[in-house]
């Protein structure tokens, strides 16, 4: 039987201040699926993402596509956990895009063809081929995300970690962003509050409060109850309703 | 504020596709090092005025507009400026005009203008290699001269990674200085003042939350550098490798052939 992408099994984590962000968090997640973690601010989101590749490591288990997260493993993980940050000035920190999307390839070591292949395939992903040589501060936020996004793909994860990837982006890029994400054929989580964004792209929702996983279901069904979104401080944009939203 | 400071940090790249841009950055690199050195070594006019000469070529042949050459010379024109007066004023000889206890003499305005014009050189040669030389190949070509030492430890990718960084991060900062600043004045920080003591009262408020922007910014890249595999340098592979061609060849043999005729000059067209 071939291993989940994610197996997380009673993941604990607090910060050195002692606030607990994790507590006891279980969650698997079967490769090719699209889940969306969502959750109120404060719910242990990005702590969570954070344990997916070991940038955090808690007390429990984290195992990606079989492979235990421990020291040993973590630039085997590292290579197939992709992560696109909330941020993405933080990602793209060389003085060129397409020295930003070789980053990762160069770190694994590969030939400069590969490298060169690599970057002109991800950077076509994401409709950014003729950006290559610009400066990634010129780029607008819109497109700094799909660079970043460009930037994981390049060292072509088996699971792709979005954290709020929609935070800050205006209409159209919102738009290209979702049909971008939908086309990769990769499992994907994506971490975020932003419910309507969560429900065009994933067909699974887990819903994280206080640090533990509080409802886990197809996306139509979570997004579908009210009463269980208000209890986590969640709620859905005025006008939005589920059944037929789906583009 | 911040349409000057980042005009400051952003024009220096003036992208391009003349001769002059597409020379391997090493050799680019070498070559102004050895101008450098060789303002220092010419000894009289006829060889400054040949290094001026080549210089001007490579300032046409680099497409660079003129106004390059006052932007390039404006950040030490006092200190330019300072050098000549001095020079001017203190060297004993001939006088050509006496005002009080000083005098400008004729060695002092020969000694002066030649002091003025190899510090001026020297400053346009530098807009030359930043003007033409995107930071990317020119931390490559930094890092390629490191690799030698990396055998005896010195982190060679890692230290030119870091200027790379420092470089991408200025504009950044620079905007994030401008949005402090806004928020300042909008609750009424006002910077224009003349007093010293009040002036940096309301910087400090500046300096704090951009230290810790800085550290949040540090903290953020190394998380997004971990994420994609860094463990340094070490086995490290490259995207694009420097490679050197023939144009490269004949560009660095004309650059020293020029530097070695204008080292000359003094013997064969006199003092």
């Amino acid at each position: 039987m071939e291993p989940a992408a994610v197996d997380i099994v009673d993941l604990h984590f607090s910060y050195p201040d002692g606030t607990p962000a994790l507590c006891g968090v279980n969650l698997r997640v079967q490769a090719g699926e699209s889940v969306a973690v969502i959750g109120p601010n404060g719910a242990g989101k990005s702590t969570l993402l954070l344990h997916l590749n070991g940038i955090l490591r808690g007390q429990g288990q984290v195992c990606i596509f079989g492979v235990r997260v421990q020291d040993g493993t973590l630039r085997e993980i590292r290579r197939r956990v992709g992560v696109v940050f909330q941020d993405p000035d933080d990602q793209l920190f060389l003085t060129s895009v397409a020295q930003d999307v070789a980053f990762g390839p160069s770190n694994m070591r590969l030939s400069e063809e590969e490298i060169a292949r690599r970057v002109h395939e991800s950077l076509a992903a994401v409709d950014m081929q003729a950006f290559g040589d610009r400066a990634a501060h010129h780029l607008s936020f819109g497109q700094k995300k799909r660079v970043a996004t460009a930037t994981v793909l390049s060292m072509q994860p088996d699971l792709l970690v979005l954290d709020e990837p929609s935070a800050n982006l205006d209409p159209r890029a919102r738009r290209q962003l979702v049909r971008i994400l939908r086309g990769l054929p990769v499992t994907k989580i994506i971490v975020t509050h932003d419910l309507p964004y969560a429900y065009e792209i994933c067909e699974r929702a887990v819903i994280l409060s206080g640090g533990r996983v509080a409802a886990d279901g197809p996306i139509d069904d979570i997004l579908g109850d009210g009463e269980l979104l208000d209890s986590h401080d969640l709620e859905l944009p005025y006008g939005f309703a589920v059944a037929g939203a789906r583009s | 504020m911040s349409g000057s400071l980042l005009t400051l940090a952003m024009g220096q790249y003036v992208p391009g596709d003349s001769a002059v841009h597409r020379v391997d950055p090493r050799f680019k690199l070498a070559t102004s090092f050895a101008y450098a050195i060789g303002l220092f070594l010419v000894g009289g006019w006829p060889g400054l005025s040949l290094m001026a000469i080549g210089l001007a070529g490579l300032f046409v042949a680099g497409g660079l507009p003129a106004r390059y050459v006052g932007r390039g010379l404006r950040p030490l024109l006092v200190l330019i400026a300072f050098t000549f007066l001095v020079q001017a004023l203190s060297l004993p000889g001939k006088a050509l005009v006496t005002v009080g206890p000083f005098s400008i003499t004729r060695e002092g305005l020969d000694q002066g203008g030649f002091l003025t014009f190899r510090l001026a050189l020297l400053l346009l040669s530098s807009v030359v290699l930043t003007a033409t030389t995107s930071p990317v190949s020119l931390t490559d070509a930094l890092e390629w001269f490191l690799r030698p030492l990396a055998r005896v430890g010195v982190p060679a990718y890692e230290i030119a990674l870091m200027v790379t960084i420092a470089l991408r991060y200025i504009p950044t900062l620079l905007r994030e200085a401008d949005d402090l600043l806004r928020a300042q004045r909008a609750r009424g920080v006002d910077l224009s003042v003349r007093n010293p003591w009040r002036l940096a009262q309301g910087v400090m408020p500046l300096v704090v939350p951009l230290f810790v922007l800085s550290f949040r910014h540090a903290d953020d890249l190394a998380v997004a550098m971990a994420s994609r595999c860094y463990h340094g340098g070490r086995g490290r592979t490259r995207y694009r490798e420097l490679r050197a061609g023939l144009r490269d060849v004949v560009g660095l043999g004309v650059a020293a052939g020029w530097l070695g005729l204008a080292l000359s000059a003094g013997r064969w067209w006199g003092p």
